[in-house]
């Protein structure tokens, strides 16, 4: 039974529930992050993609790589297709016994933040049981690296290009985990394939409860972020040690930091590796990153505070 | 066919009547939201769920396009699956409904007609429909509350069907048959069950066979599994004839691809869907009744288009009048009438066709405005006057 907690990696050998031989990009950061929280959920297991790299990546008809029942329906829908799977289980097994499955639906962050955000909420506030991961390369890296509500302020992308006028994204990066968590929803947390035992352990918490539960995973792209595809977890771990991608969980509106990072590295470390932001580091763009180290610093310093009203 | 003894029809609406049908085809999960003028179909059937009277899960949705995204998504499980819509909750569906005949989700949805913005309007009219009709959706005309009653089952076992697999979309003029009242015979529970035993599905999402469902297709596919949906409705004409058949026989109760009126030895002859053939039927009987050959085709099968049932019955007419509820802006001829002239080419046949936009937004038609359209149309004829141009439009103010 997959149901406590992850302690070593022998435990989850094995439990690989995506075949190889997919095509995604060498490094994808996505794919690692889905293989990961595939190996740890709960079975039997039914998945939803909403259309994204991992799901162009995953399936080119008559392939496919998901060992588990899975299906996509649309961009915008993969948290109201898991609402009528649930509804459907429910119904079929009371009256005709079918098997109860849990349900994992896995959106990036255009499909989540964006043009899906409205059949999220709806299937939150529904209280229906699944699990919702929002994979998040903080671009559209499927259609070409456009910007989301994810990207970062001053991040460069094929719709916010650092031009001579106007250098990157305008706005700060959407909060989603504080919209979901505005649901009450029993679980929601953040992670990292980086911290994979934290991942693991997140994916499970989550099963655990009769409702729908949120996971927000950094999902590093190596064509949208312009790293070497060896370096996708180097580039996750270092998101977390600047404080960029906090680990943290809100367990019944408790809020809770899992990773401390009392001695962050700087945010400048994170920006540098990647083309997407060494922008940010020339003299003429000061402005703009004290505004992104801002908003970062900001953001650590509430979850601390919150963390310390429930400890 | 049996007579239906007064005492044993039940008033209700055509709303009414569609739910009843829902709760007794034992759906499994209804998804919707609300929109006028099919409330009230979704407001019994919550009540039937909370009542505990059907067993069934009702989603509600945030959204139209979450209501079919979720109704194909159940369907994909293997359940039962029922949802209602009109006018802008159709046009906000739109691009799930490619996803339900292209998934081949055998979903059951009524419609009732009406108008879409802007400027607002929550009247009938078939824009609606007619704005979705190249979804891979079969769809049906009621022409009253019995009918609509009686294709709901028909419907569920005609799109459950191995051989064929696909959505139905039940069509109900909005307001003029929604909230309209009239007896309406119904079958019991036990003969509901046995004409529509619970679905089987052969395809679902289950752990024990994994299988992927909306898979992407490159070039090299694609047209073929989307030509699957036109081959199967290739089939649809004579499985629906066998499935009618069998009602017929629990019910005494048939309709058939088209409804005509008269049409054996008609000059001219009306075409028409939905609600306006009941009252087209009665102004052929008052033309009749002058001397004048009148008919009257109704379209009750709208897709797929039911060639073969209509042209013996409009081969020998002198014109065509076909009834437009809806625009086809900029087009030659409004929706049906496109569809009619071209059955007609294909048919070798050369009938001039009349074709009237009449009842946009709610405008009422009378029997007498039918009457005037054929008197109409009739003295075109005598007079010589080219009839088969272009789209006139019917009690439009000058």
């Amino acid at each position: 039974m997959l149901v406590g907690e992850v302690k070593s990696l022998k435990e989850i050998y094995g439990s690989d529930l995506i075949a190889p031989g997919h095509r995604a990009c060498a490094g994808c950061g996505a794919l690692v992050a889905v293989r990961q929280i595939l190996m740890a959920s709960r079975r039997p297991l039914i998945v939803v993609s909403a259309t994204s790299c991992l799901e162009v990546t995953s399936t080119p008809y008559p392939q496919t790589m998901w060992k588990v029942p899975w299906v996509h329906l649309l961009f915008e829908n993969a948290a109201t297709a898991a609402s009528g799977i649930e509804a459907a289980l429910k119904v079929l097994s009371k009256k005709y016994g079918r098997q109860e499955h849990y349900i994992i639906a896995f959106g990036g962050d255009g499909g989540t933040f964006d043009i899906g955000i409205q059949a999220l909420s709806g299937a939150l506030e529904r209280g229906h049981r699944f699990l919702y991961v929002c994979y998040d390369n903080e671009a559209y890296m499927n259609t070409g690296i456009q910007r989301s509500g994810a990207t970062p302020l001053g991040a460069a992308t094929t719709t916010s290009p650092v031009g001579a006028k106007i250098v990157g994204k305008t706005q700060q990066k959407k909060d989603l985990m504080e919209i979901v968590v505005a649901h009450r929803v029993p679980y929601a947390a953040t992670a990292s394939p980086s911290h994979w035992k934290d991942l693991m352990n997140k994916v499970r918490k989550a099963q655990s409860y009769d409702g729908p539960t949120f996971i927000h995973v950094i999902a590093p792209c190596t064509r949208g972020w312009y790293f070497d595809p060896s370096d996708t977890i180097k580039m996750a771990r270092l998101a977390v040690e600047t404080r960029y991608w906090p680990l943290y969980e809100v367990e019944n509106g408790r809020y809770r930091i899992t990773h401390p990072v009392p001695n962050p590295k700087p945010l400048e470390e994170f920006l540098k590796v990647q083309k997407r932001l060494n922008h940010l580091l020339l003299p003429e763009n000061a402005e703009i990153l004290e505004r992104l180290k801002a908003y970062v610093n900001k953001r650590w310093e509430r979850l601390e505070r919150l963390s310390a009203c429930f400890a | 066919m049996a007579l239906l003894q007064p005492k044993t029809l039940k008033p209700m609406s055509t709303s009414e009547a569609i739910a009843y049908a829902v709760k007794q085809a034992n759906v499994d999960v209804i998804a919707a939201y609300p929109i006028t003028p099919q409330t009230i179909i979704v407001e019994r059937l919550s009540e039937y769920v909370n009542n505990g009277e059907l067993d069934a899960e009702y989603v509600a949705v945030e959204s139209e396009h979450s209501a079919m995204s979720a109704c194909v998504a159940a369907s994909l499980t293997g359940a039962r699956v029922f949802t209602s819509t009109a006018s802008q909750g159709l046009a906000l569906m739109h691009e799930v409904l490619y996803l339900a005949s292209g998934l081949r989700c055998p979903i059951v949805m009524a419609i009732a007609n009406r108008a879409l913005s802007a400027p607002i309007n929550i009247h009938c009219d078939h824009s609606d429909v007619m704005g979705s009709r190249d979804a891979g959706w079969i769809h049906i005309f009621a022409e009253n509350g019995q009918q609509a009653y009686d294709r709901i089952f028909q419907a569920f076992r005609l799109a459950e069907d191995e051989d064929i697999l696909l959505p139905v979309g039940v069509n109900i003029d909005g307001f003029f048959l929604s909230h309209a009242v009239e007896g309406i015979a119904t079958m019991s529970d036990s003969e509901a069950a046995m004409f529509l035993p619970p679905r089987k599905a052969k395809y679902y999402l289950d752990s024990s066979m994994p299988m992927t469902f909306g898979a992407f297709a490159l070039p090299d596919w694609y047209f073929e599994i989307k030509h699957q949906v036109a081959e199967v409705m290739e089939r649809v004409p004579k499985k629906l004839a066998e499935v009618e058949e069998l009602y017929y026989k629990m019910t005494g109760r048939i309709y058939g691809h088209v409804g005509a009126y008269r049409t054996e030895d008609a000059e001219v002859c009306l075409i028409c869907a939905g609600s306006a053939a009941i009252t087209a039927k009665s102004a052929v009987a008052n033309l009749r009744s002058k001397g004048i050959k009148a008919g009257l085709l109704s379209i009750r099968l709208f897709r797929p288009f039911p060639v073969d049932s209509i042209i013996p019955h409009v081969k020998d007419a002198k014109a065509l009048i076909v009834m437009d509820r809806a625009m086809s802006p900029g087009a030659p001829s409004a929706p049906i009438a496109q569809d009619m002239k071209a059955a007609l080419y294909d048919s070798g046949l050369n009938i001039p066709v009349a074709n009237f936009v009449y009842g946009l937004g709610g405008r009422d038609i009378s029997v007498v405005d039918f009457e005037n359209i054929v008197m109409k149309v009739m003295e075109d004829l005598k007079a010589g006057r080219p009839i088969g141009r272009g789209v006139r439009y019917w009690g439009l103010r000058k």
